[in-house]
């Protein structure tokens, strides 16, 4: 009843049951729906069990929602081992009554059928399950199961209609797995006819031999949602949706400096260096000095004592220190005294959503204040323009809202500057680095192209790099010519 | 074990619940499981009592397993349908479910009748 009034009062105000699924809930607009059963629809190997599986015992962690699982396909003992992988207790779930999972199997081969019959014992198993725990939440993964290993189809599906109703009745929020379907259906048996609140897709594709794991909300009754497709992860912390706008642009604006560790870098730069948690860019073509650049940022957070990560996808770790000691930069110290650590990654061994994983989990464990990606331009090899651009919208997002101050190195080919342009709209502050013929002799140069909120140079400065690091000499002058 | 409900409960004749400690393994052991009196388990029990006094003489006993009374005991048989006919001796164990109407398929399912008889 109470549910009607609210229609009335309101369109769109369904009530909802929070997932704990980072990101999910933010595409969701609030969780799934509250009281009501939700379809997750994928292929094999898609992340349908552990969804399920995340959404109770999430429930259970963050809000103290006991949560039953009825599972056709693993044992209890089965999922425990997965999900132990992804730290979860979940024996501890059960002895503390939390948690309940009731196993059914059904075997065609052993089971003759004469005459009538219905799925009463499937109800009364659920039903003294439910009771048991107290659960608010359900997951039937997956019940499709009961069409190969019963032959009455017209009674499996007379009695699924009428278990979705009873799940309703007892005002439990479900979640229900399914195979995906062909074209005609989104499941392969058609369930979606029964469960009309809340569809999800789950898709795990790989394109030239990358895989990348996608969601959609494909229905939700009575409430807006997220309809793009959103990237994914599965890795050893579980379940995460990276929605593409979930961070947002709420995170709060530094107005403390950071040294760029180049002296003459820091005047061009309103005299005190980039704000804290901003991103910058560092464009240059191949041999311009943009590890430097970067080496040299990362040298003096050390010296200032913070904490500094490196992520590399050209050169390996021994490359770098080896290259930076001859500019003078010790970076090896600042290993041994664990206030820097170099990734080095080749960006074809996984997918951009991998990447992108592995990256927030290292930052998340290792919590530096600045971050180095280290050529930004690698990573556009593993995926399209826009999905690195996503990703990246992504990573800054979480790199503002720790208050990490970031430098994104990307390769430009003889002064193009396609791919810049397209991710500079992220960029906090950008510096082109350039080697040019200035009066016949060949030069290094460096210009502040944009820098977000600060007065800077708008001159075009050169520098060297020698093995005291990067020096910015004095201004090109108006009268030379650039070229 | 207090959820056995012998088949005396529905009116069987005494000498089915005879001592399962003396049976011997020619005695049949056969569960019904069922939830509450609906037709389909009343149709269930009357065919296969008379299917077992066709065929099995006194040798068998039968015991009904009331879900809702048992909810418990759905687990240990792997109960979805009712009602459920369970034989648990001899084995191997055999389950058929249904109301037992189609006597051939009982009987097959049994093992009291070879499959290619029907």
């Amino acid at each position: 009843m109470a549910r009607t009034q609210r229609r009335k009062n309101s369109a769109v105000e369904v009530v909802k049951t929070p997932t704990g699924i980072s990101g999910l809930d933010n595409i969701t607009d609030g969780g799934l729906p509250r009281g009501r059963t939700t379809l997750i629809a994928g292929g094999a190997g898609s992340g349908k069990t552990l969804f399920g599986m995340e959404f109770l015992i999430r429930g259970v962690e963050k809000y103290g929602e006991p949560g039953v699982a009825m599972t056709f396909e693993e044992t209890a003992e089965e999922i425990a081992a997965n999900l132990a992988s992804l730290g979860h207790d979940v024996n501890k779930l059960i002895r503390e009554k939390k948690l309940f999972i009731d196993y059914v199997h059904v075997e065609r081969r052993q089971i003759e059928e004469t005459g009538e019959y219905d799925l009463e014992g499937l109800f009364i198993r659920l039903d003294h399950a439910i009771k048991s725990i107290g659960a608010k939440r359900v997951l039937l993964d997956t019940i499709e199961v009961l069409f190969s290993g019963l032959r009455n189809e017209s009674i499996v599906r007379s009695e699924l209609r009428r278990l979705f109703r009873w799940l309703k009745e007892h005002n439990v929020t479900a979640v229900i797995t399914a195979e995906a379907g062909d074209n005609t259906f989104l499941t392969r048996h058609g369930l979606e006819e029964y469960v009309a609140d809340c569809v999800i897709i789950l898709d795990h594709r790989v394109t030239e031999q990358i895989s990348t794991r996608r969601i959609r909300v494909v229905k939700y009754r009575g409430s807006t949602h997220g309809t793009n497709e959103y990237p994914f992860l599965l890795n050893e912390t579980g379940m995460s949706v990276v929605p593409i706008t979930a961070l947002g642009l709420s995170h709060k604006a530094s107005s403390e400096r950071v040294s760029s560790g180049i002296p003459g870098l820091d005047t061009m730069l309103g005299a005190k260096g980039f704000f804290r948690a901003s991103s910058v860019l560092v464009t240059g073509t191949a041999g311009t000095g943009k590890s430097s650049v970067a080496a040299s940022f990362v040298n003096s957070a050390c010296k200032r004592g913070e904490r500094a990560m490196y992520f590399a996808f050209e050169e390996s770790e021994s490359q770098i220190l080896r290259n930076m000691l001859s500019l003078g930069m010790p970076l090896e110290r600042w290993i041994q005294r664990k206030r820097l650590q170099i990734s080095a990654v080749r960006p074809t061994s996984m997918g951009l959503e991998n990447h992108l994983a592995v990256m927030c989990k290292a930052i998340e464990d290792y919590r530096p204040s600045i971050v180095v990606v280290d050529p930004i331009t690698n990573l556009i090899s593993v995926g399209t323009a826009l999905s690195v651009k996503a990703m990246l919208t992504r990573l800054i997002d979480l790199l503002k809202t720790h208050q990490i101050t970031a430098l994104f190195t990307n390769l430009s080919i003889s002064g193009e500057e396609i791919t810049s342009t397209e991710i500079s709209s992220l960029m906090d502050a950008w510096l082109s680095l350039k080697e040019v013929e200035i009066d016949g002799v060949r030069q290094r140069i460096m210009y502040v192209l944009k820098a977000r909120g600060m007065a800077h140079s708008n001159r075009v400065h050169r520098f060297t790099i020698s093995d005291r690091g990067i020096r910015i000499e004095n201004e090109v002058q108006g009268q030379e010519r650039v070229g | 074990m207090p959820m056995k409900n012998s088949a005396t409960k529905s009116g069987a004749p005494k000498r089915l619940a005879a001592d399962p400690m003396r049976a011997t393994p020619k005695k049949w052991c056969l569960r019904l499981y069922v939830a509450g009196n609906t037709p389909n388990s009343i149709a269930a029990f009357a065919n296969l009592k008379e299917i077992c006094e066709n065929h099995l003489g006194g040798r068998y006993q039968i015991e009904v397993v009331d879900l809702l009374e048992n909810p418990t005991l759905a687990r240990g048989d792997q109960i979805v349908a009712i009602p459920t006919l369970v034989r648990k001796l001899p084995y191997p164990v055999k389950k058929i479910i249904g109301d037992l109407s189609n006597r051939e398929r009982v009987l097959v399912g049994l093992d009291l009748k070879p499959a290619a008889s029907i």
